[in-house]
């Protein structure tokens, strides 16, 4: 296999808390445009009405694509063809190393699939209402430990108008089941795709999402992949740059200097302008024993968050 | 004349109602003003209190309920869910 680029522990842990890593315009615009011509083009409006069209124009998309299908388990090195654009993007050496450091060395594809957001055109050929995705959580509940991650690709530029997807960041700790979350239209937090040819996002499988409206004359490629792992997810990145530091208690509300937003507590305890008062913390002790799996190590703590819950002091007679 | 009811959902951060919107929803029956997901980064209110100020009825809060042993720190739904309508004779 190809060469890879390790996350190291910072970002490691911005994924433990926010659930994601953005890498903007990573995947070279050559593989991308290879990418455009192996997914093919959607039909043009053709005057046809009914709400099934855009399933049928997906249909015909898939039918004639030169995409690959995979089988669900299938070991991703062998699941893409070194010569495809799929094949080159899985082994570009900072997209191999930030999977192999998430799900590990022989990581397996569950499925893929090609979303597209269809142009206003096709809603109104079709006479039918153009709608964003409800927010929802993918696949069902799941109430693991271990994690799938979910590569989101983005093959040309979206734009401002494209609908580009809409995530909500640190929201992947919440066990819920699927679109059970859709009354929430708007979450404080929220962002929305805006990004240039060649992103890619790695989403744990838990981060709340949801498609958005395409207003240009233009479909909307994103290409998801998910990807299971097939090991325990323990220090597969590099971890080089741990330090005493990173496992050491800190002093907590009084203090006398800054806390360094670099270290490891610090990134574990960044709140979300989502978070619930109460349930803010919450989300500080699921991160922190999120953390403590990925590291190996039950008794990490940060802030005193989790050592304090665990205080049981035993009588002895 | 119909009366017809406008729906507003608000998320707040704690279980008061002077506490500030963390998510939000709007459904409008009168079907002038068409909301969807995503469709705003900023509330309408930034609390409770300023949607009851501007004419909204309080018609459901969502109850304090106990933690289940052993599933104390699980989190899932938002949990401070306040439904407000208003009434709109729809001429």
């Amino acid at each position: 296999m190809s060469d890879c680029v390790k996350l190291n522990s910072r970002e490691m842990a911005e994924f433990a808390a926010e659930g994601l890593l953005r890498f903007d315009g990573i995947v070279p615009d050559v593989i991308n445009q290879q990418f455009l011509a192996e997914a093919g083009s959607v039909d043009t409006p053709s005057g046809e009405k009914g709400s099934n069209r855009t399933i049928k124009s997906l249909g015909n998309l898939m039918a004639h694509s030169s995409l690959p299908e995979v089988t669900p388990g299938t070991v991703l090195n062998t699941a893409y063809k070194e010569t495809t654009a799929l094949g080159e993007l899985v082994r570009l050496p900072v997209v191999r190393g930030a999977i192999e450091s998430l799900v590990g060395p022989e990581s397996m594809v569950d499925h893929h699939f090609l979303h597209l957001a269809l142009p206003s055109s096709y809603y109104k050929a079709a006479g039918i209402p153009q709608r964003t995705q409800h927010t929802h959580q993918d696949s069902t509940i799941d109430p693991r430990r271990a994690f799938d991650i979910q590569l989101f690709y983005f093959p040309h530029e979206v734009g401002p108008d494209m609908g580009g997807t809409r995530y909500v960041p640190g929201t992947h700790l919440r066990i819920v089941s699927e679109s059970a979350i859709a009354r929430y239209q708007n979450i404080r937090g929220q962002q929305h795709v805006v990004c240039p040819a060649g992103t890619l996002i790695l989403m744990h499988h838990g981060v709340w999402h949801g498609g958005g409206i395409n207003r240009t004359g233009e479909a909307r490629y994103m290409f998801k992949i998910r990807l299971n792992p097939s090991i325990p997810q323990v220090r597969l990145w590099d971890t080089s740059d741990l330090s005493p530091r990173d496992f050491e208690q800190r002093p907590i509300f009084f203090r006398k200097e800054a806390m360094n937003p670099n270290d490891i507590a610090s990134l574990l305890t960044r709140p979300q302008p989502w978070f619930e008062g109460d349930t803010g913390r919450l989300e500080y002790i699921n991160r922190i024993r999120f953390w403590r799996y990925l590291l190996g190590d039950e008794n990490f703590d940060a802030d005193y968050w989790v050592t304090r819950i665990e205080n049981e002091p035993s009588v002895t007679v | 004349m119909a009366t017809k009811q406008q729906v507003l959902v608000l998320y707040l951060s704690s279980s008061a109602l002077d506490a500030n919107v963390i998510a939000w929803a709007h459904y409008d029956g009168t079907g002038k003003d068409d909301h969807m997901s995503g469709d705003s980064d900023e509330p309408l209110y930034r609390s409770g209190m300023e949607a009851l100020a501007d004419g909204w009825r309080l018609i459901q809060a969502s109850p304090l309920a106990a933690h289940a042993p052993g599933d104390e720190f699980r989190t899932g739904y938002l949990k401070y869910e306040f439904f407000f309508e208003k009434l709109i004779n729809d001429e």
